[in-house]
């Protein structure tokens, strides 16, 4: 069912009524989730204390809003942006399987962030470059190797596997070569996880993918006509070549972004947007369901990790692979009844 | 069949056969404890029982390449046996949550069960992953690629839950670390008879599946037709493939990749004969780990890499390489 909405004269914006709902749900539960997680530190918070905290009042006030809010802010973007990576892959490769934690681009981040930590002094903008350059190299190395005679979708996820394990691999070898407070530092980035994160650390990784996000706004046009088809995409104007490289770039920016500040959060690119589509009964990967539903799975998870172990605070990482992976097989097994 | 659909992949057989003796004699006569390659030849034709070199050769170098060609043969084959039957490239038993499934069982049975030893380890990693085998085949069905992603959503499931659980128990976390690694070291030392026996039969049972196997590749009607039982041939298959994966594991630890790529390596030359596929399997899937494993203990100047470690690099290489050269390709 869609609606056809009159925007400006001459304009009109086909509007999906399922999707817009699926949207608007999946964003509203995330919010519901990020003001709960707003109440949940050492104990449980009434929300009149944390109401008044936000308004700079009361004794929780540097708590809520200079340890927890950045937290949650953190969770609600950077699950935005796993979630449009894992689309954009998803679209690009035209399988699910196509997501930057399965095809090599996070193992390749941390490879980048591992040489940091065993080669020169680690700092937060070392280790943020690394991861950068780590998974933009993964990714040329898996394109180069894919391209040749054509595209195919199916032959890059292969070959991103086959580079995933090479570098999970020479991971493995640094870690097993290195001093022991270089390994134990480079486990605790890899568990990926949001402790301790400040208004200072998240900064400039938000505005990083703010603008990402805009500029694969512009794209997503062009994106979703590529998915139809390469056939299609061309007779409808798309350069698809020079869209691909944009969009890889894209992916990579927004996967690598949130892996230098938080470490490999797994599992949110690949389900997101699985669960976007399914949800939004659509037959590409949607990018805004996508989005959504990677804010709800990191924010959901991160509420969770901090609850499960109390006080014991659990790596997010752990609780999305859990989560997200549960409700991926629910979803496939609603599938087949149907 | 005519001769000549024979004479490719026989060939390939004689040439892997000759490899794989090599790498074995190789792997023997290579090592730590200094014991030199004319030494090591000598212990096997004629053993000293006195000498601690020749027993070093006797008693640690050749259970451990008898070990990895046995687990590379049992992985090899299973993952001939799940890509024939799901039609997936793809499709590996580590893919498909036999290895998730057996790692998280020897989590929960050492935690909740106080389960050691090896007897009992190795018949609850087999549970485990008969369990995730078919809980993921419940899942995906017939339809290739929804198998994967439920292979890949459960591993993702229960490799979370079992983070979860050694978390939470440091003595757990202990015991698994032992077993995960994914690695031949000191696994020789072990009552391997148990084993052995177990993935001798599967081996020699996979095998007898080949015929009607290739009957069931030209259709499920056609099959009917040819008078091949598809459903229990369907059965049959899945469980010897889960018997050769799990056993496998619960000996070695999780070894990733080597039932991807070997098929993928010998289908060539198998010339569309399933039966070819799974004997060629048997010599490459033993070569590629006993390649691994003697690579696993002369990289290091001290210790030793993980075999599985090794088997990435090789398979990870490998794959990008077929693929490469054929396409990914579809059965």
């Amino acid at each position: 069912m869609s609606l056809t909405l009159p925007v400006a004269p001459g304009r009109r914006l086909r509007l999906d009524v399922r999707t817009a709902l699926v949207c608007l749900v999946l964003a509203l539960l995330s919010l519901a989730i990020g003001l709960v997680s707003l109440c949940w530190g050492s104990g449980w918070d009434p929300p009149g204390d944390v109401l008044a905290a936000l308004r700079g009042e009361g004794p929780i006030q540097i708590s809520v809003t200079q340890w927890r809010m950045p937290r949650i802010v953190a969770a609600l973007v950077f699950g935005v942006a796993l979630g449009l990576a894992g689309a954009i892959f998803q679209n690009l490769t035209r399988n699910p399987l196509g997501a930057p934690d399965i095809i090599g681009l996070d193992a390749g981040a941390y490879t980048g962030v591992l040489l940091v930590f065993t080669l020169t002094a680690a700092s937060e903008a070392t280790i943020m470059l690394a991861a950068l350059a780590g998974g933009l190299s993964a990714a040329l190395v898996v394109y180069l190797l894919s391209s040749g005679t054509g595209f195919s979708g199916l032959r890059l996820v292969v070959i991103g596997i086959g580079v995933q394990a090479i570098l999970t691999a020479v991971n493995s070898w640094i870690i097993l070569r290195a001093e022991l407070d270089v390994a134990i530092a480079a486990s605790v980035w890899q568990a990926g996880s949001l402790n301790g994160l400040d208004w200072v650390d998240i900064d400039t990784p938000v505005t990083v993918i703010a603008v990402l996000t805009v500029a694969l706004v512009l794209l997503a046009r062009p994106l979703h006509q590529a998915a139809l088809g390469d056939d299609l995409a061309i007779t409808s104007g798309v350069r698809l070549e020079r869209l691909r490289v944009l969009l890889v770039l894209l992916g990579v920016g927004l996967s690598a972004t949130v892996t230098a500040v938080a470490g490999p959060i797994v599992f949110i690119a690949l389900a997101a947007p699985q669960i976007g589509r399914r949800l939004a009964g659509a037959a590409g990967v949607p990018l805004l369901p996508a989005a959504l539903a990677g804010a709800l799975l990191l924010t959901g998870s991160d509420l969770l990790s901090q609850w499960i172990l109390a006080p014991t605070v659990m790596p997010v990482g752990v609780v999305t692979t859990g989560v997200g992976g549960l409700y991926l097989l629910w979803l496939l097994t609603k599938e087949i009844r149907r | 069949m005519s001769a000549t659909t024979h004479r490719i992949p026989a060939r390939a057989l004689a040439v892997g056969s000759v490899l794989l003796g090599a790498a074995v004699l190789v792997s023997l006569t290579v090592g730590k404890g200094g014991v030199g390659s004319a030494d090591a030849l000598r212990a096997l034709l004629d053993p000293e029982p006195g000498n601690a070199a020749h027993l070093t050769v006797r008693s640690v170098r050749l259970p451990r390449a008898l070990l990895a060609v046995l687990v590379g043969a049992a992985l090899a084959l299973s993952g001939a046996l799940v890509q024939t039957l799901t039609r997936n490239a793809l499709a590996e038993p580590g893919l498909l949550g036999v290895t998730a499934g057996a790692s998280f069982a020897v989590v929960l049975g050492t935690r909740f069960l106080g389960v050691s030893g090896q007897a009992p380890t190795l018949l609850i990693a087999f549970v485990g992953a008969a369990v995730a085998a078919v809980a993921v085949q419940a899942v995906g069905r017939a339809d290739p690629l929804r198998l994967v992603l439920a292979g890949v959503a459960l591993t993702a499931v229960l490799a979370g839950l079992s983070i979860g659980i050694r978390l939470t128990d440091p003595e757990t976390f202990d015991k698994y670390r032992f077993w995960s690694v994914g690695s031949l070291a000191g696994r020789e030392q072990l009552p391997l008879l148990l084993p052995c026996l177990v993935l001798t039969l599967a081996l020699a049972a996979a095998l007898l599946l080949g015929r009607p196997l290739g009957a069931l590749m030209l259709g499920d009607d056609v099959a009917q037709g040819l008078g091949v039982p598809v459903a229990r041939v369907r059965g049959l298959t899945l469980v010897v493939a889960t018997v050769l994966a799990a056993t496998a594991t619960a000996v070695a630890g999780p070894i990733m990749f080597v039932g991807l790529i070997v098929p993928h390596l010998v289908r060539r030359f198998a010339q569309a004969s399933i039966t070819w596929l799974m004997v060629l399997c048997l010599v490459v899937g033993p070569l590629l780990m006993v390649v691994a494993d003697t690579l696993a203990r002369v990289l290091l100047q001290t210790g030793e890499v993980p075999v599985a470690v090794l088997t990435a690099v090789l398979g990870g290489a490998m794959l990008i390489w077929v693929v490469r050269r054929h396409g990914a390709m579809e059965l």
